[in-house]
């Protein structure tokens, strides 16, 4: 049963709204969070963190701390254990930094007390001596030769060939990559018209509203049991291992309700500082960050300096395309750089293109995975340099694009050829839109259009269904529900199945429970959990099969599973079975049916957005208002319209917020000063239109029903659809990210001066 | 958190006494809306919370054509804007403490607490100073009165000495041919601090001048008047050139600083845009 030989048509689950089964206990509270984990001898635990964003640890004295009555333990990166990797050391020295502090905020000691109070009163007796150096937070001056060096070992990898970088050199450039396609210099050579701009990006934290939070406990057995806030258990798992020198069979992480997690919540930081908390003081220890740690020490994604060129036939043929991408990566190597990369000229196919792409190291905390990591950056400017190349060539922008779209067979940024894609589908949907072909009114108003590429994760995934005997099918995952998991699996099951979404019951498990599971990322949980499920029900319905055969003693070939989940003989009337009839005879004719399946595919599917916003610019203050928003996007097939509807909505208020508000703010000294959700301002719902969406399907070929991932690619057009909607309005090409009403008002001033100084409106910038 | 004492004080002399021995580490506790926030994140030494919200004097809004409004400085804000003789009378006041926090923070937050807290930001300072409003204040000393023009000596920092503390704000009776208006500008369209913000305050008297009152938040070490826009508009009648220049000498007096928050040129120039918006509303009002 593949997605293009049934008619979505017939689906009977796929494709409707049912009530999510976690939704109860959340709307009434009851939900259990990591920091709801409650049990006896419970230790509270807090972390000393670095005030300095880049110094030497002189010496720790933790004397005065553990004097203090009411605690049970410090501990410092002395207390994790020797690694002879340089990767798992950078990992360690993340947790609990060992002779350096990399970052304001930088872990450097860890405290657990009876109560979290007195192990907030524990920090400040806790002695640090520091060196203080000079840091470096800006990528382009990380990349300088004179710059302060974070990692002195640190030299330059090079996936890259006829490049001059050197790799012999103290150095906080980790990476430099190179793909290339064509002769990009004979192709701008000939091109008739040429653009090239440069573009920033400020760091962007994902903004989860639960911080992290886990509960360790280090049995006197050796067996340490983690309860935490986690969008991979299973990788957490082995991560948590390789940190504590131990192996998987060793621990058990038994993930809680999560409260978001954007790609944040991966990398561990909390669990090894618990575990070994635990170890010493011989009590479960909990520890959860306050939102000052969050925004200090857990992963925004990379600041980033973008730079591109294009050149175009005067028909808009766009014939070569060049980036130069520096990301920061923050205190350790590992920006989305590659992804970056990847994605950059996603929805496009040209005949020469060269990227460069850079991991920088900065004095900033280690970047992390966020909703399409490296994606937005990368597109943006890629996305707002199309939309001037258009203005260039007075074409309409989307009929720009639409000429250079990429499509099936054309080759992805790998060189492999792209399966059936939707890209030129949702660029048609754009162009035909009613919001699209509207007349903007009003004055100081404007209109943007971009396009978002994401290439999504297959990965593997695992999961066992049993059949009870009241006929109901329990379905436990691997997989953390962030998006509405357990909903779209347990819908492609019953689909499978031939069940209604209610005889299914589906529950997330731990990490001893279910096989090896990737993480809830990737956008790629109801495309593997969903063909997981379906392989369970195909499966289950064989076994049926067998056990009604194995009852009227006869082979598994006269016995049909029909559309209704009726087992029967065809050609007896007396020989059917509901599925309920059956199942309640399983104890008595073999034992419960049940199934395991696990696999690992790739063939995702990529995912295409395009949006349309029209917003206002008050032009004495800088502030933007949202007028209008459209989001389409091919979604493959949704299988809960609603929560594809609600994962486009996310991604576009996020979108929205680094567009707009949204940024990491540095002193000159290296200090976030900014981290709290009152000065690091995400867009709230009275910050937000309403968010109009079309669902355009082209079923993934590379999945039993078609689906595709959805979450992470709306977020991808906001910031350069934002970018030329403010150009519409106002006249200014602003080559930065966010727009805040700081930086709008600052141009808009900027121009002023401009032209009553006979200096024309800000262009000829670059 | 440290861990801390908290006393509730059922008269003025009892808070004066508590207050009193507890010494610079006691903390009058009103909605606690910033108190508590501060005290958690270890902002402020707090070792004694004394609280005033059950001292009769403190809680409540009374108005009278010939005495004016008075505010209990605990009042809870949902209670201030909520009143109809504040709705009637004092406009800009309403617009001030109907921004501050949300629903929530609103059932708890107070004009007394904003006004202690000293935040140079603080959305309802502002507006009280347009107005002329005037702080009572009890103390080991007795009682005196404070115009909350010259209650702030610094970020965070007042008049009140040690033992004092705020009992109710007083505001004049309203006068026909006057009103009030106040606005910020932040950077989303709620739960979020005043990059800028303004309160004002005019008489007119057959079409001219006979009182002007601007006030500035967020662009000095304290709210500020801005004493040059009264001498511009006194004596005058309102146009666009006199109302520009006003915004003019607003952004003159402005002297903000740099941070995350804003920039001393945007800064400045929000001091003029709102100086003007809020004349254009005040003078509508005074005229209505």
């Amino acid at each position: 049963m593949v997605a293009t030989e049934k008619n979505k048509n017939t689906y009977k689950v796929i494709g409707t709204r049912p009530v999510r089964p976690d939704g109860t206990d959340k709307v009434t509270g009851r939900a259990a969070y990591a920091a709801d984990t409650q049990m006896t001898n419970l230790l509270h635990a807090q972390v000393l963190r670095s005030p300095h964003a880049h110094a030497v640890i002189k010496s720790i004295d933790a004397s005065k701390a553990l004097a203090l009555p009411g605690v049970k333990a410090v501990i410092t990166a002395a207390d994790l254990p020797d690694t002879d990797s340089d990767s798992t050391q950078k990992l360690l020295d993340n947790v609990i930094a060992s002779n350096k502090a990399l970052y304001h905020g930088h872990a450097v000691a860890a405290v657990a007390a009876i109560d979290v109070h007195i192990a907030e009163d524990a920090l400040d007796l806790i002695e640090v001596e520091y060196e203080i150096l000079t840091p470096v937070t800006d990528v382009r001056e990380a990349m300088l030769s004179d710059a302060p060096i974070l990692h002195p070992d640190l030299r330059t990898s090079l996936q890259a060939t006829n490049v001059d970088t050197a790799t012999d050199i103290e150095t906080n450039i980790a990476l430099h990559l190179r793909q290339e396609r064509g002769d990009v210099e004979n192709a701008f050579e000939n091109s008739d018209v040429i653009i090239e701009r440069e573009f920033e990006t400020s760091w962007f934290h994902q903004g989860y509203i639960e911080p992290h939070s886990a509960t360790a406990f280090w049995s006197h057995d050796g067996q340490i049991t983690i309860w935490n806030s986690s969008q991979g258990p299973f990788v957490q798992r082995d991560s948590i291992a390789r940190l504590l020198n131990l192996t998987a069979q060793d621990i058990t992480v038994i993930p809680q309700e999560i409260g978001g997690g954007f790609g944040g919540k991966i990398s561990v930081y909390l669990e090894p500082i618990a575990a070994v908390l635990s170890k010493v003081t011989a009590q479960p220890v909990r520890l959860t960050m306050t939102r000052e740690a969050v925004f200090q020490a857990t992963g925004p994604t990379s600041a980033t300096y973008n730079r591109i060129k294009l050149g175009a036939m005067h028909d808009g043929t766009i014939i070569a395309a060049q980036a130069y991408l520096a990301f920061a990566a923050g205190a350790f190597p590992g920006s989305p750089i590659n992804p970056g990369v990847s994605c950059a000229f996603g929805p496009y196919y040209f005949e020469n293109q060269l990227i460069d792409g850079f991991d920088v190291v900065t004095n900033s905390p280690k970047s992390a995975a966020y909703r399409a990591p490296g994606a937005p950056a990368s597109e943006y400017a890629v996305e707002s340099t199309i939309n001037e190349l258009a203005e260039r060539l007075e074409m309409d922008p989307m009929e720009l694009r639409i000429k250079n779209a990429t499509s099936e067979g054309k080759p992805n940024s790998a060189g492999a050829p792209f399966p059936r894609i939707g890209a030129k589908e949702v660029m048609d949907a754009v162009k035909n839109h009613p919001h699209y072909n509207s007349e903007l009114q009003g004055d100081d108003v404007g209109r943007g259009v971009a396009l978002g590429f994401w290439h999504n994760a297959g990965l593997e995934s695992g999961s066992s269904a049993t059949i009870n005997s009241d006929g109901s099918v329990s379905l436990s995952v691997g997989s953390v529900d962030i998006g509405g998991t357990r909903a779209s699996l347990a819908m492609q099951l019953a689909e499978t199945l031939a069940l209604t979404y209610e005889q299914i019951k589906p529950h997330v498990a731990d990490t001893d429970s279910v096989p090896f599971t990737h993480v809830t990322g990737g956008s790629r949980t109801t495309f593997a959990g969903g063909w997981v499920a379906y392989e369970l029900g195909v499966e289950l319905r064989e076994k049926m099969r067998q056990r009604a055969a194995d009852i009227w003693d006869i082979d598994i070939e006269e016995v049909e599973y029909t559309d209704d989940a009726i087992i029967k003989v065809n050609s007896d009337e007396e020989k059917a079975f509901t599925f309920s009839e059956l199942a309640k005879k399983m104890a008595t004719t073999g034992g419960q049916i049940s199934a395991t399946v696990s696999i690992n595919k790739t063939s995702q599917g990529p995912a295409y957005a395009g949006h349309i916003v029209d917003i206002e610019v008050d032009k004495d203050t800088g502030k933007v208002t949202i007028l209008r928003y459209t989001a389409i996007q091919d979604v493959g097939t949704a299988i809960h319209p609603s929560y594809v509807e609600g994962q486009i909505h996310g991604g576009v208020a996020q979108g929205l917020g680094m567009a707009l508000t949204e940024e990491y703010y540095y002193d000159d000294d290296g200090h976030l000063v900014n981290s709290s959700f009152l000065d690091y301002r995400m867009p709230t719902a009275l910050d937000l239109p309403m968010i109009d969406t079309e669902l355009v399907e082209v079923p993934n070929p590379g999945h039993p029903y078609g689906v595709r991932g959805v979450g992470e690619v709306p977020i991808v057009p906001p910031m350069p659809a934002i970018q030329q909607a403010i150009t519409d309005a106002t006249g200014l090409h602003i080559y930065q990210m966010p727009v805040s009403p700081r930086v709008l008002l600052e141009e808009l001033l900027e121009s002023e001066n401009l032209s009553s100084n006979g200096h024309g409106t800000g262009e000829g910038r670059f | 958190m440290q861990s801390l004492t908290y006393q509730r004080a059922t008269s003025i002399g009892e808070a004066v006494s508590l207050l009193q021995n507890g010494g610079d580490t006691a903390r009058v506790l009103a909605g606690g809306t910033d108190l508590i926030v501060q005290a958690r994140e270890r902002k402020r030494d707090v070792s004694l919370l004394v609280d005033v919200k059950h001292i009769p004097e403190l809680i409540g809004v009374s108005y009278s054509p010939d005495t004016g409004l008075v505010i209990g400085a605990a009042t809870p804000l949902y209670q201030v804007y909520g009143n109809k003789d504040v709705k009637e009378h004092y406009p800009s006041i309403v617009e001030a403490s109907s921004v501050i926090g949300g629903t929530a923070i609103q059932g708890r937050a107070s004009l007394g607490g904003n006004l202690c807290n000293s935040s140079p930001a603080g959305d309802s300072l502002t507006a009280m100073m347009a107005i002329n409003a005037i702080a009572h204040i009890a103390g080991p000393q007795g009682e005196r009165d404070v115009p909350v023009e010259d209650f702030f000596t610094g970020p965070g920092r007042n008049v009140l000495e040690a033992g004092e503390f705020v009992v109710n704000i007083h505001i004049a009776p309203h006068q026909s041919g006057t009103g009030g208006a106040w606005q910020r500008f932040i950077p989303r369209n709620e739960m979020d601090i005043a990059v800028v913000n303004c309160g004002t305050y005019l008489a007119l008297e057959n079409g001219s001048v006979t009182n002007a009152r601007v006030a500035l938040g967020a662009v000095a070490a304290t709210p500020i008047m801005v004493p040059a826009i009264s001498e511009i508009l006194i004596g005058q009648a309102l146009n666009d050139e006199i109302i520009d220049m006003a915004a003019d000498a607003a952004s003159e007096a402005a002297t903000p600083i740099e941070d995350m928050r804003g920039s001393v040129k945007q800064r400045k120039h929000l001091a003029g845009v709102l100086t003007k918006r809020t004349l254009a509303i005040a003078a509508e009002r005074a005229q209505s």
